[in-house]
């Protein structure tokens, strides 16, 4: 069955990027729906379900810790496994998003069959 | 934190950068120190902040055709005029080569954050820092054409700051 995964990156750079890695990759996509930062996302997952979230951490208006610890607190998406994409490779942030409930962790710069592996796992 | 150490960590992101999100093997060029953060007459600069117990700035520089290539490297389609798409892909790049400097920073001068990237694109203009912190200056050459980093860090004033302080040093444009 396909499943709609979200990208939130306050880059469309990346975000073109990781849609064009999903399109490649051997999973039953869905629906790919993007937001610029963690207030976009939750606004739009109001009326969207996906299950997979994709998320930057340094944004804008809402950072993607913060997007990680609402979206755990939701019980409507509190099991939507969440994939950290991030230029933050200290282990302290690792850390953190892993206590938060990130299901992995991905540093930039990124290879598609890193991603790949971390949906495989996922999806 | 020497100026080795920096040009060092800055070499060693921005390949990884380049080879791994564009497909490009640069070459360096000789790294030095400047008083003033040069800036390109013209062309796309990119700035980065960083804050903490160390804070200081970074910035990424190139041409404008340079510029296009790097966004048809990292995009995978053509560019042939500097557009919303080019410089958020010279903004994207900046902020990993500068983020993975910070992270390898992070081990030695404990955690720090990073700004937003801003990215200006024009002719004539000049950079200049408020502060007198000296800026490492590393080149790399793609076919000829060079691209600059730059980094200037210096232990902060406030050591509980946690965001950028007029104080530390930070670079301003003035467009001509």
């Amino acid at each position: 069955m396909p499943v709609d995964v979200m990208i939130v990156d306050d880059s469309a750079a990346i975000r073109k990027i990781l849609h064009r890695v999903l399109l490649q990759a051997d999973v039953p996509l869905g629906q790919v729906i993007e937001a610029g930062d963690g207030v976009e996302a939750l606004e739009k997952l109001k009326t969207a379900k996906v299950g997979l979230i994709l998320s930057d951490i340094n944004m804008p208006n809402m950072d993607g810790l913060a997007l990680l610890g609402a979206l755990k607190s939701q019980e409507s998406t509190r099991d939507v496994p969440v994939i950290m994409v991030t230029t933050e490779g200290s282990s302290s942030r690792v850390m953190e998003a892993v206590n938060l409930g990130a299901s992995g962790y991905v540093r930039k710069p990124f290879t598609a069959e890193q991603i790949k592996e971390k949906l495989a796992g996922l999806l | 934190m020497t100026h080795e150490k920096l040009v060092s960590f800055i070499r060693s992101s921005t390949r990884d950068v380049f080879t791994t999100m564009l497909g490009l093997e640069i070459a360096d060029g000789q790294p030095f120190i400047k008083e003033e953060a040069p800036a390109p007459s013209d062309g796309v600069l990119a700035l980065i902040g960083l804050a903490g117990r160390w804070a200081g700035s970074g910035t990424f520089s190139c041409t404008a055709p340079m510029a296009m290539r790097l966004a048809s490297q990292l995009l995978m389609q053509p560019y042939e005029a500097i557009n919303e798409e080019v410089l958020d892909a010279v903004g994207e790049i900046t902020n990993m080569v500068l983020g993975n400097v910070k992270t390898a920073l992070e081990e030695e001068l404990g955690p720090m954050g990073l700004s937003i990237p801003t990215v200006i694109y024009g002719r004539n203009f000049t950079t200049r820092s408020i502060g007198r912190s000296k800026w490492t200056v590393v080149p790399f050459y793609l076919d000829s054409e060079v691209i600059e980093v730059h980094l200037c860090i210096a232990p902060s004033k406030d050591p509980g700051a946690a965001r950028i302080h007029r104080e530390h040093p930070a670079a301003v444009l003035s467009i001509e």
